[in-house]
């Protein structure tokens, strides 16, 4: 029983940041922007936190400047891509190398020093109920943030008119454009959104995850949230599903290690960017299914005329 | 007064080829703010990051010997980003190709003259068949490369570290994560024994040579420009797409395994955890900064082994990070993606009068 509770709260643990940065560019690519710059963005976030903790802010500001950060690097790639209309695979790239290069810049002088960790919540009553306590509430407070956040993002994009207007520019910006919503606008706020909720997810793996700042330390999990969406055909419940699914894989790899099964450490540590390549290949081969929820605009840049 | 956007009637000629310089420019500007920011006096350490490594013989050796891997990869990625074909993973392609030539190089014996073209060839086999797998998920499985081919990089590396902490670690060397030095004929012989560059340039000039004949000279070169530049003209022409997935990633994963292997059988000498300084990610930069052109790219590559040259030296001389080096990396791919814009459009002042 422990065990499975241990796998349990670890899965969703390990899927948290996935959720953060997996549902912000899930906004993004909605109004019809790619941002291949995740992973940048995650570690600019990452290493804010630390630096902020380091200067003596509380964890909550620290959060808060990191999804500042993050939003900050995401209009960068927002004003090359929007303003200047330039390839946004390119601009992507450009982000995540430039971000890879800024966080290591701003943690130069933490090596491994342990942070003061997010503490857990631990919730009155329901938490002391066996089982389902440690189960389901006894987590830190940005895994509760996530699963709000999971609720925000679905109630506005599917149940608000600024969703549908956000759907709208991803789908037609022409068609958006007529009607007179400003695009570009729009897609500058979802473009910072985005980079927030990374930063959000890098400062979850640095003040929570592993409370300490390492070079790289995101490990690519902004490309495997970039798979996510994909893999999720831009449905924010199947985000979820994704995250649970590549925690789950990086707990049970974990679990595989300390119990010493007679494979190499490596041969385990691969699992999850295996299972990234497997689950990208079967939803892709499904072409139907893919181009149903695909915003059509994608990757285009748009000008308005005139 | 204000500004209008203005498109252009033809793409500028000239904005083209003054893009990167104007990026250059502008990326030493915003390093000079940068150097001020750390209270380092700004020109002193534009000239410590930029012109003294290359007034010695020894700074211009290291300057060639790190523009080679940049250049050789370079020049593949750039025919495949010609195809709109994202080979993002060439990191993990030079990895592996590190791999294999080191494994020949180790456990293969071979005739002396043999020896390296082997390793040559199994660096490159490698690498092409890891941007393989990639070719055909795309091709055949509408799987996107750029997600493949990362995660293929993680793997490479996942698998380089099980070898030099395992199976292939040198008994002999004191538990590093090393594995025991090639032998002198599994090496290429530098043209001078007191610094490290090596005759493993010719590979680099042969593909610099060998890019041109292919995108200037090829009629498949120019299909494949065409099905990225204007995939329906290509489809309506009758060009395959699945052929230029397919030869894009080949090209890009078979330069990038030589030039692990050249990394192995070079500078290195051996298999470490550490391989490669990133060059398979810089060579995207460098692509992009050479207009996917072949001798653009030569510039390309020297301008970006400037920087890994100039970043260790303010490292160790001035004590500034070693991250100013991807930081100058990515600001320069910014600048060059944002100067691209004034060959499509121009800003025009328009004064009002009254």
């Amino acid at each position: 029983m422990d065990l499975f509770i241990a796998i349990f709260t670890g899965t969703i643990i390990a899927a948290t940041p996935l959720i953060f940065a997996a549902l912000g560019e899930l906004v993004v690519e909605k109004s019809g922007v790619l941002n291949l710059g995740i992973e940048g963005m995650m570690l600019i976030g990452a290493a804010t936190a630390v630096w902020s903790v380091f200067s003596g802010l509380p964890v909550l500001p620290a959060i808060v400047l990191s999804a500042l950060a993050g939003a900050v690097s995401a209009l960068l790639f927002g004003v090359l891509v929007l303003t200047f209309m330039t390839n946004q695979y390119a601009a992507g790239l450009a982000l995540a190398i430039f971000g890879s290069g800024v966080s290591a810049f701003i943690g130069r002088d933490f090596g491994s020093d342990p942070t003061t960790a997010l503490d857990e919540w631990h919730i009155p009553v329901l938490g002391d109920l066996p089982v389902i306590g440690p189960l389901f509430f006894q987590y830190d407070p940005l895994v509760y943030f996530s699963f709000i956040m999971f609720g925000l993002i679905s109630w506005f994009l599917y149940r608000t008119k600024g969703g549908l207007i956000v759907r709208t520019v991803g789908e037609s910006p022409q068609s958006a454009h007529a009607i007179g919503y400003p695009v570009i606008a729009i897609r500058y706020l979802t473009v910072a959104f985005g980079g927030a909720m990374a930063g959000i997810g890098g400062a979850y793996l640095s003040i929570a995850y592993t409370p300490l700042w390492v070079e790289e330390m995101t490990a690519g999990r902004g490309w495997i949230a970039l798979a996510l969406v994909v893999f999720a055909t831009w449905r924010p419940l199947r985000v979820i599903l994704g995250a649970w699914l590549f925690g789950g894989m990086t707990i049970l790899q974990l679990q595989g290690q300390a119990l010493g099964v007679g494979v190499p450490s490596e041969v385990l540590s691969s699992l999850p960017y295996v299972a990234t390549i497997v689950v990208l290949v079967i939803i892709s081969r499904n072409r139907q299914m893919m181009t149903l929820h695909f915003p059509a605009s994608l990757g285009k840049p748009f000008r308005p005329a005139g | 007064m204000r500004f209008q956007i203005e498109r252009r009637s033809q793409p500028s000629a000239v904005m083209r080829f003054a893009a990167p310089v104007v990026a250059t420019v502008l990326t030493l500007a915003a390093g000079s703010l940068l150097f001020a920011f750390l209270g380092h006096d700004p020109i002193d350490t534009l000239y410590a990051f930029f012109i003294s490594p290359l007034s010695t013989m020894n700074g211009l050796s290291e300057w060639i010997l790190k523009a080679s891997p940049l250049i050789l990869i370079g020049c593949g990625l750039a025919i495949g980003f010609r195809a709109n074909v994202w080979n993002i993973g060439a990191e993990g392609q030079l990895v592996v190709g590190a791999i294999a030539a080191t494994g020949v190089g180790l456990f293969v014996s071979l005739p002396t003259g043999l020896l390296l073209p082997v390793m040559v060839l199994a660096g490159m086999v490698a690498g092409m068949a890891w941007a393989a797998i990639a070719a055909f998920l795309r091709a055949r499985m509408n799987t996107n490369e750029i997600l493949v081919t990362l995660m293929l990089t993680y793997i490479a590396s996942f698998l380089l570290s099980y070898l030099v902490h395992g199976p292939w670690r040198d008994p002999d060397g004191f538990n590093y994560p090393q594995t025991a030095l090639l032998p002198v004929e599994a090496m290429f012989a530098p043209f001078d024994y007191a610094y490290r560059v090596n005759t493993s340039v010719f590979l680099t000039v042969v593909a610099v040579l060998a890019m041109w004949l292919f995108t200037e000279r090829s009629f498949l070169g120019y299909k494949m420009s065409v099905g990225g530049a204007a995939p329906q003209a290509a489809r309506y022409a009758g060009f395959k797409q699945s052929s230029s997935i397919w030869m894009g990633l080949l090209i890009s994963g078979a330069v990038a395994g030589i030039a692990g292997m050249a990394e192995a059988a070079g500078p290195l000498g051996q298999l470490s955890a550490q391989i490669s300084p990133g060059y398979g990610f810089a060579a995207i930069i460098v692509a992009f900064i050479g207009r996917l052109h072949a001798f653009g790219i030569v510039l390309g590559g020297l301008l970006l082994s400037l920087l890994y040259i100039g970043g260790e030296g303010v490292q160790m001389d001035l004590g500034l990070p070693a991250a100013l080096t991807r930081i100058f990396q990515g600001l320069l791919l910014f600048f060059l993606l944002a100067a691209d814009f004034l060959i499509f459009y121009r800003i025009r002042v328009i004064r009002r009068t009254h």
